[in-house]
């Protein structure tokens, strides 16, 4: 989903780099989307963590009673 | 290591517990909008994570540029708009922010959070993923039968839609648990719709020989007329597995999910979904997904290049025969020998054998394969009939 857009403040400095490294490697349009491009990543890997012990226990046992294990 | 969800976060929608029995006594008292098969699967679906990061149907910022870019506005690779289409008066009254009932066979099956209702092209539709308006391509002819708009926004799965095939259908949370414990680091997966052949069997165990394991996962739900019955599907493929594959090496499973016929985009997307699973490979074979002439033999394979973000592999396996020569299947790349040592297997040449009740050749197609689908009544979907 598109969701909303909010604003984040970065430092001027950071700003600068950031716009420096887009105008020579392109590939992104803006900051703006450089910025959401790499928190994704980052966050994305945070967020793949997933099923807790119990959750995947309960996996493995459907898994065993049918034949998968 | 399995295949990180698309998106990074395998989306889980499924409502449990006690907020389960409540949202399903609230669902009653909520506008209902009665979906098909078909839409019942892409909400099971999407609340299993199959077509992660999607956490509902596409708001119309999204459907469009799916539609024209083959990504979602946050630019993620996404190829097949994954909608829900209604009837105005379904719709009459609801206002963003609202919840609707998605009702399959008399019973609630979803809640959805409305974040916009919004009219679309169908023809538009059809030239963009199907790229075809005709209606004798099956895919078209199923959209341009859809509802007048569409409803976007999240969905949260109450009750799992009545699955026939349950002792063989693992969601991507599971299979992505098997993996692991196998101790699977690379998966190749296989989309097929079809009773396995010799040619697919080849295929199959060419990438199994550079993987750790092979992730068979057919389609089950709507098929056009003259496809295999999904339980012959499912029970040809039993049968090859049991006597031709190492039972370690192999997971089988079904994917309720409906063939669209959109060629190149669907292949994309098939891809998509089986990285979901965990698969960090994708065999992608001749004219995947494809259906009649409308889409180039090969033409799938240019269009993985346009991704290479996609965050899995596409194998591209060249059309496997049988050459009399070498004696045995094997490909254009590696067989030296001219055409007329060469037999195609061809899926309408076993399609009219097996009509006529004859066994096809050993070297076609496995004779226990052959058995299931020869032992079946009716073993392909007729013109008109209901499909679950």
């Amino acid at each position: 989903m598109a969701g909303d857009k909010v604003e984040v403040r970065i430092s001027r400095d950071l700003y600068e780099k950031a716009r420096e490294f887009i105008e020579e490697t392109g590939g992104f349009k803006s900051v703006d989307e450089l910025v959401e491009f790499l928190l994704q990543e980052v966050l994305s890997g945070e967020e793949e963590a997933g099923l807790t012990q119990e959750d995947e226990e309960k996996v493995k046992e459907r898994l065993r009673s049918l034949g998968y294990l | 290591m399995v295949s990180r969800p698309h998106g990074g976060r395998l989306v889980d929608r499924v409502v449990r517990g006690r907020r389960r029995e409540r949202l399903l006594e609230e669902a009653l008292e909520l506008p209902r909008v009665e979906l098909d098969a078909g839409l019942a699967s892409d909400v099971a679906n999407i609340a299993h994570g199959v077509y992660s990061p999607l956490e509902g149907f596409l708001v119309q910022e999204d459907y469009e540029s799916v539609l024209y870019d083959m990504r979602l506005s946050s630019d993620i690779p996404w190829t097949i708009p994954i909608v829900l289409d209604v009837d105005p008066s379904q719709v009459a009254g609801v206002r963003e922010g609202d919840d609707l009932a998605l009702f399959y066979n008399g019973r609630p099956l979803a809640l959805m959070r409305v974040e916009e209702v919004y009219g679309w092209d169908r023809g538009e539709y059809a030239e963009r993923v199907f790229k075809t308006r005709d209606p004798r391509h099956p895919g078209v002819r199923k959209v341009m039968a859809r509802r007048e708009l569409l409803v976007g926004g999240p969905v949260d799965l109450l009750a799992e839609p009545p699955e026939p095939f349950e002792a063989v259908r693992l969601w991507p949370k599971e299979t992505r648990v098997l993996f692991e414990a196998r101790g699977w680091r690379t998966i190749a997966a296989f989309q097929t719709r079809n009773v396995p052949h010799t040619g697919h069997e080849y295929v199959q165990k060419a990438a199994l020989t550079f993987v750790d394991g092979l992730f068979i996962n057919p389609l089950v739900g709507w098929k056009k007329p003259g496809d295999y019955r999904d339980e012959v599907i499912v029970e040809a493929y039993k049968a090859l597995i049991k006597h031709y594959y190492p039972r370690d090496s192999v997971v089988f499973s079904v994917l309720r999910m409906e063939m669209r016929y959109a060629g190149p985009r669907e292949a994309i997307h098939h891809a998509i979904v089986r990285k979901n699973f965990g698969a960090t490979h994708f065999i992608v074979g001749r004219d995947h997904a494809g259906v009649g002439s409308y889409y180039g033999p090969y033409e799938a394979w240019d269009l993985f290049r346009e991704f290479p973000d996609l965050g899995i592999t596409p194998l591209f396996v060249r059309e496997a025969f049988y050459c009399r020569k070498c004696g045995q299947m094997v490909n254009e790349k590696i067989c030296p020998h001219p055409e007329e040592y060469r037999v195609r297997i061809s899926g309408t040449r076993l399609r009219e054998m097996i009509k006529r009740g004859e066994k096809p050749p050993e070297y076609m197609m496995r004779p226990e394969v052959a058995e299931v689908v020869l032992s079946h009544p009716n073993p392909f979907i007729e013109e008109g009939e209901a499909q679950g």
